[in-house]
């Protein structure tokens, strides 16, 4: 596979930062208001790079649009056509859609607060500060053609819990790292599990994990309006709108966090310690973010070796019975951290016959999918006060703020990452053999089909009968969602042109 | 499996008459008056298609005219026992019903005897695969009861069983389940001994299809390095995005249930060596099913309830269905990623699959062509029947290990561990 040559200076700088120093953050949904005036807002828009700066900056912003935005914007049709199909229809789009991602019940689009039927947005503008400099940042970003061009749809505000999610958890503590130098081998058989993924699965343009370019829109390069994009690296007679540009997942998930601590104190008559410990295995990891699955005495290519690192250093291969870090646990289900042909020998004829099947039959051998296929990156903020569990179990105050985490994933395909890691691992009611349940935290709860309650938690042990929490209540509601375009910034300025006539 | 065809005119009728079945898209009422699936004590899955082809212009991208083909409804059972016996029940059960739907065939008329008239559109099955062979619907009900049961006792009086060791733990179940058995709120029926004349066919079959495999193999690794290879490098790709439309008519039948059913059709690349090669892996995959993949594997996907090819139209034409758990993302990422040289080996004689070398690598590895390419020639089923929805493959098995173990006279410290980790 050869180097790919990425430009830093053409990729948003979110791809590759999460500006941890910048704690404040809001998100702006924004609907076109006027054509022209968007167009040339966005053509000088003040775009952070993924450049790294000598002086780390004070200030960040990125800039999204949803398909429809695209095409406000006046994209031609022949392009808007080459980007995916579940982008092009959106998150909320429709209801098998909404089936697979568990946007059912309370959570379905139709009762968004933005992203659903009739508040779906065009533009995202994420601003990111060091304390104290936000609104500042926000009232310059707001001038110029700014007022011509948009209507504000909301506003997300976020807030610093400190790296940890409105639960209590440390979050974020599991990325995946990027194959810049393009090392990854995509002939399959991987037999050990690697935190290193190919640079095509985040950013459109380069190889993914199959060697292959995914699809993106590609253009010709004898239009005067393409003239600044980066030709395509497997059509190199075309324009790639796509490259330096991936999609952006966003989620608005409010979190019951009274109801979670309020519940597991019910299930373990109010003390603490089993509370906490019951919280910890739903997640499968500590609340300092040490995981429960043993870590491993030999280096993951991928993960560093920082103490930080140190708590990404496992798989959960030496916990077959899950003994130790549940199979329902959140960070299980949400990268089961397997491989192509997990614990295979490497020799080619025992291979070939795992290959056909022979060489197992355990009940869970097999069951799950290659986890190198579906990575995402995950950039999401907090919203609301932080609760600590003895304040949460306490009865609320009458303007008790909602509370929850702004989700932000990165991926360049959205159906084969994002959707797949939320419908057949975090919401399938048959993960890793389990029945009747969904992710703990996440699940929604809702029967599927005629008669499969999903309000268990199974937490198996290595000897005796395993222990089952039941009916579980639902800890997160979704309030919005969209599927967004995160353009290079070429890609960005020919957008801001696009819509102009050719001549 | 009955392939008839059907007016082009009264297609439309056809499918508002199969969609009376359905309480709304992709949930099939079971009861429904005129095809009641459920009252079928043996029948596991059951579907209408109409196999109307959007893709016949591909061939086309050979140079060839396209070719046109009837309208056919295509009505597909999974069942228990001899033909015959199931034939029966269904005429017993659903006949007025099964008159009303095939009325639309063209040769069908009211005088028609309507179990001579199944028999003789009977079309020949070329593979089948069975995920677990023998396994009943009888069985799948009782022993997910049993799980159920042992799941309600463990739940009742969970602080018996602390500190209690496996084997104490089983014994205690099986008195239990003993107990339950003893007052009629279980039924764990003994598996039925095959009958003789499965057994002898599948000797003949082991042996005869084997010998013939084996044979023949010479002469396909000739053809295959000849003919199919050369081919193989100029064969044409076509595999773009499918039509939104038509992915949203498939898309709304979808995801009711942890199971889902796919149904695809497609033209097979002109020439005979196409068709000599497909017919002989189609004998290898066949052979394969029916002796070694019997205990919930395909090769190393536990994905598959039931699954089947059928040729069409003197082998121009083919036809997959299959009954599989999970959306359909993650049913293609399993196979493409599990078993990619077993869809190569099928599927590239298919018009348009992505590009293969020998047959068997490349191909589905081409991951977004070869889903677009699935997709567009997926068929929407119009009527789709599970006996046990909400029960996954595994699942299934599963059940079936707790019943082994329970049933076990002795079982090894380890093994009696295991087992407890089963309930």
């Amino acid at each position: 596979m050869p180097t790919p040559s990425i430009d830093p200076s053409d990729v948003q700088g979110l791809l590759r930062f999460g500006y941890a120093r910048m704690t404040e953050a809001c998100y702006l949904l924004l609907r076109i208001r006027d054509k022209a005036a968007a167009r040339a807002w966005c053509s000088t828009a003040p775009v952070a790079t993924a450049e790294i700066q000598a002086k780390p900056p004070d200030v960040a912003l990125q800039v999204a649009s949803t398909w429809t935005g695209l095409r406000t914007l006046g994209v031609p049709a022949n392009v808007l056509a080459g980007f995916s199909a579940e982008f092009q229809s959106g998150m909320a789009s429709d209801e098998n859609r909404s089936r697979r991602l568990g946007d059912v019940g309370t959570s379905a689009p139709a009762a968004w607060d933005w992203g659903g039927p009739t508040n779906t947005p065009d533009l995202l503008v994420m601003l990111f500060a060091v304390p104290g400099k936000l609104a500042e940042w926000r009232r310059t970003v707001q001038s110029g053609p700014w007022d011509a061009a948009f209507e504000l749809i909301r506003c997300l505000d976020t807030s610093d819990l400190g790296g940890h999610e409105p639960f209590g958890f440390k979050d974020g503590i599991s990325q995946p790292e990027f194959d810049w130098e393009g090392t990854r081998d995509a002939d399959g058989g991987h037999i050990t599990y690697s935190n290193l993924v190919a640079a095509g699965e985040f950013l459109l343009g380069y190889r993914n994990e199959y060697g292959k370019y995914t699809d993106r829109p590609l253009v010709d390069s004898a239009d005067r309006r393409t003239a600044d994009l980066l030709p395509a690296e497997d059509a190199p007679a075309k324009k790639d709108v796509g490259r330096n540009g991936t999609y952006l997942v966003m989620r608005t998930l409010e979190q019951d966090v009274r109801g979670f601590w309020t519940f597991l104190d019910g299930q373990t008559g109010s003390n603490s310690v089993a509370r906490r410990e019951l919280a910890e295995c739903m997640v499968g990891r500590t609340i300092e973010g040490q995981p429960l699955a043993q870590l491993r005495a030999t280096p993951i290519p991928g993960v560093g070796s920082s103490p930080t690192d140190d708590l990404n250093r496992f798989t959960f291969d030496q916990d077959a019975a899950g003994a130790r870090c549940p199979f329902g646990a959140h960070i299980r289900r949400a990268n089961p951290r397997d491989t192509d042909y997990p614990n295979r020998p490497s020799w080619w004829l025992p291979r070939l016959w795992s290959k056909l099947g022979f060489a197992s039959t355990g009940m869970l051998t097999d069951i799950m999918a290659s986890t190198r296929f579906h990575r995402i990156v995950r950039r999401g903020r907090e919203f609301g006060s932080g609760l600590t569990p003895d304040q949460a179990v306490q009865s609320p105050p009458a303007d008790d703020p909602k509370r929850g985490l702004h989700f932000l994933c990165l991926n360049a395909n959205i159906s084969r990452q994002f959707e797949f890691v939320q419908n057949a691992w975090l919401m399938s009611t048959k993960f890793d053999g389990l029945s009747r349940e969904s992710d703990p935290l996440l699940g929604n709860r809702n029967p599927v089909g005629a008669k499969g309650s999903t309000d268990n938690f199974t937490i198996p042990r290595e000897a005796g009968v395993r222990r089952l929490i039941t009916g579980l209540p639902r800890f997160i509601q979704v309030r919005g969602g969209a599927y967004f375009f995160l353009p290079g910034i070429r890609a960005l300025r020919y957008i801001s042109r696009a819509g102009e006539s050719n001549g | 499996m009955v392939v008839a065809p059907v007016d082009r005119k009264s297609a439309d009728g056809l499918r508002a008459l199969l969609s009376t079945m359905n309480f709304a898209p992709g949930r099939l009422n079971a009861r429904n008056p005129l095809v009641p699936f459920g009252d079928l004590e043996n029948l596991h899955f059951a579907r209408f298609v109409i196999l109307d082809d959007s893709t016949l212009d591909d061939i086309r991208l050979y140079g060839l005219p396209r070719r046109e083909y009837p309208l056919y409804l295509a009505f597909l059972c999974d069942f228990d026992g001899a033909p015959a016996e199931f034939l029966n029940d269904l005429v017993k059960c659903a006949g007025p019903g099964l008159r009303r739907v095939f009325s639309y065939c063209d040769d069908f008329s009211d005088g028609n005897d309507l179990r001579r008239w199944i028999r003789a559109h009977d079309a020949p099955v070329a593979t089948s695969y069975v995920n677990f062979r023998g396994r009943t619907v009888k069985q799948v009900r009782e022993e997910a009861s049993l799980r159920q049961a042992i799941g309600t006792y463990l739940a009742s009086d969970a602080g018996a069983f602390e500190g209690q060791s496996a084997e104490q733990i089983r014994t205690r179940v099986r008195q239990f389940v003993k107990s339950e058995t003893a007052a009629g709120r279980l039924t764990l029926t003994p598996p039925a001994p095959t009958p003789w004349g499965t057994r002898v066919g599948d000797a003949v079959h082991l042996v005869g299809v084997g010998l013939l495999i084996v044979l023949l193999l010479p002469l396909v690794a000739l053809l295959v390095l000849f003919r199919i290879r050369p081919l193989e490098k100029t064969d044409p790709e076509f595999a773009p995005l499918p039509d939104p439309v038509a992915v949203d008519r498939l898309a709304i039948l979808e995801d009711h249930e942890f199971t889902n059913q796919f149904s695809a059709m497609g033209s097979m690349k002109p020439g005979l060596a196409r068709q000599w090669v497909l017919t002989y892996i189609l004998w290898v995959i066949e052979w394969t099913a029916r002796h070694l993949y019997t205990k919930g594997r395909l090769a190393r996907v536990r994905t598959i309830h039931f699954a089947r090819w059928v040729f069409l139209d003197g082998k121009k034409r083919i036809l997959f269905a299959s009954n599989y758990d999970g959306s359909l993302e993650s049913y293609m990422d399993d196979f493409i990623n599990k078993v990619s040289f077993g869809l190569n080996v099928v599927f590239s004689n298919g018009v348009g699959y992505p590009r293969t070398r020998w047959l068997l690598a490349d191909g589905a590895t081409d991951e977004q062509k070869f889903k677009y390419f699935l997709r567009r020639h997926e068929l929407p089923t119009e009527v789709w029947y599970n006996a046990h929805p909400g029960m996954s493959a595994v699942e299934l098995e599963r059940n079936s290990r707790i019943r082994q173990g329970l049933e076990a006279a002795v079982l090894s410290d380890e093994a009696a561990r295991a087992w407890v980790q089963l309930l």
